[in-house]
């Protein structure tokens, strides 16, 4: 008996409203075909999708925990980018 | 619960903490969510491998004493809502193990210890499940018991895990409601029926208050596991809590909760009852309970008998990639 191990995928489903494909969890797979088929059984027993993506979990870069200052950080003082930034008068109606 | 005795360190002062371990409590303390690839104290993660590791050893044992019944389900309806339940609590284990994978042990490494006896499950499957009633009673009390935990672990400071936990929350009401359901169908049924009923709530009582674990005065671990908020509750609260509430259900159901000692205590506005005999319980944990064996035994065979059709998955999925890889090649 080998002591072979399933890889591990990340899975994606689209839900029934035309949302994006989102991020629902994970599972193992011998290959993509496989871990669409246990995706469907894992994560939409109750219709929860319309569509599933897999992805090697390996394949997937991720941002490292200690860059969360410099790459976030930058936009909390641009408020500005907000529509509520703006004082627009009621007179003006609805914009 | 259905994780039980988990072992942890002692609480840590906040003056013997590192400072990187006061800078983590006090995000834990904030609310904030712990994310896998962030800086944790060792403790942290061995214990909480531990924890969910064993929770979803009990998904997957769990499974066994019901899937006992599906074939002699009384109803293909109860046959179809028996297996949709049992198939769910795969599922649980499966996001269970995937969450605990993020602490950097396989799904495998947690099997192999699970079958080798070196990590547990919960108490509750080591019983029998010995008539169609007891079906009944696993969904009403076990599931009961088991949300009764699992709904303030949602909030549980490690991310993969709390979000694990919602998902299986969301599932959970349903197996406790097919439960219930069964219960009420059998006491309103013949005689014979409400007995089978009476008798499946006498034998799974006190089982499911040993779901909780021992109580806090005995219980050693509890500190530290809950100022890291891997432990919302004690297990005296949380069992007093499944009392309160289970107790009204039976008597809709017209079945007595086999408790001489059960009495409404209008000061602590709850239920004074009678504790389980955790010299029973501490037996099952050590593996001499009614079915320890025969559980153990079923998931071992299933691993090992199922091993040649993993390896050819494994030889297949192996095949079509070098297939892949020479097609272009052939193509030239
Ligand atoms: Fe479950
Ligand atoms: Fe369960
Ligand atoms: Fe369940």
């Amino acid at each position: 008996m080998s002591k072979k191990e399933w890889p591990l995928w990340e899975v994606f489903i689209r839900g029934q409203h035309g949302l994006n494909h989102r991020h629902v969890g994970s599972l193992h797979a011998p290959d993509a075909e496989m871990a669409i088929n246990n995706a469907r059984d894992v994560y939409t027993r109750r219709r929860e999708g319309v569509s599933i993506w897999v992805v090697p979990s390996k394949d997937i870069t991720a941002s490292s925990p200690s860059e969360k200052g410099p790459l976030f950080d930058p936009a909390e003082s641009k408020t500005y980018r907000h529509p509520t930034f703006f004082d627009i008068p009621e007179d003006v109606g609805k914009m | 619960m259905y994780a039980q005795l988990v072992k942890s360190d002692g609480l840590k002062s906040r003056e013997e903490m590192s400072p990187e371990e006061r800078a983590f409590q006090d995000r834990v303390d904030n609310g904030e969510k712990i994310e896998p690839k962030e800086w944790m104290p060792e403790g942290y993660r061995k214990t909480l491998i531990r924890q969910i590791g064993q929770h979803a050893h009990s998904e997957i044992v769990g499974q066994l004493p019901e899937g006992n019944w599906i074939t002699r389900a009384p109803t293909l309806e109860r046959k179809a809502i028996l297996l949709a339940k049992v198939q769910d609590e795969a599922g649980h284990g499966l996001y269970l193990y995937s969450a605990a994978e993020t602490l950097g042990v396989s799904r495998d490494e947690l099997q192999e210890k699970l079958h080798s006896g070196k990590m547990k499950y919960s108490s509750i499957f080591n019983y029998p499940t010995l008539n169609w009633a007891d079906i009944g009673a696993v969904g009403w009390l076990v599931d009961g018991a088991a949300i009764m935990n699992q709904v303030p672990l949602q909030r549980t400071s490690y991310g993969p895990y709390s979000r694990a936990m919602i998902r299986i929350c969301k599932e959970e009401s349903f197996h406790q409601r097919q439960g219930y359901a069964i219960m009420m169908k059998m006491a309103s049924g013949t005689p014979e029926q409400k007995e089978m009923a009476q008798d499946a709530l006498n034998r799974f009582w006190y089982p499911s208050l040993m779901m909780f674990g021992p109580s806090d005065k005995d219980s050693v671990h509890s500190a530290q596991s809950m100022a890291w908020k891997i432990k919302m509750n004690t297990n005296d609260e949380l069992r007093q809590k499944f009392v309160n509430e289970t107790v009204p259900q039976a008597e809709y159901l017209g079945l007595n909760v086999p408790d001489d000692k059960l009495a409404w205590n209008e000061d602590k506005q709850g239920y004074d009852f009678s504790e389980p005999d955790w010299n029973e319980f501490f037996e099952v944990i050590k593996g001499n309970g009614p079915c320890n064996r025969e559980r153990l035994n079923a998931r071992v065979k299933a691993w090992d008998e199922g091993a040649w059709f993993r390896d050819g998955l494994n030889a297949y999925a192996e095949k079509a990639a070098d297939r892949r890889k020479a097609a272009p090649v052939a193509a030239e």
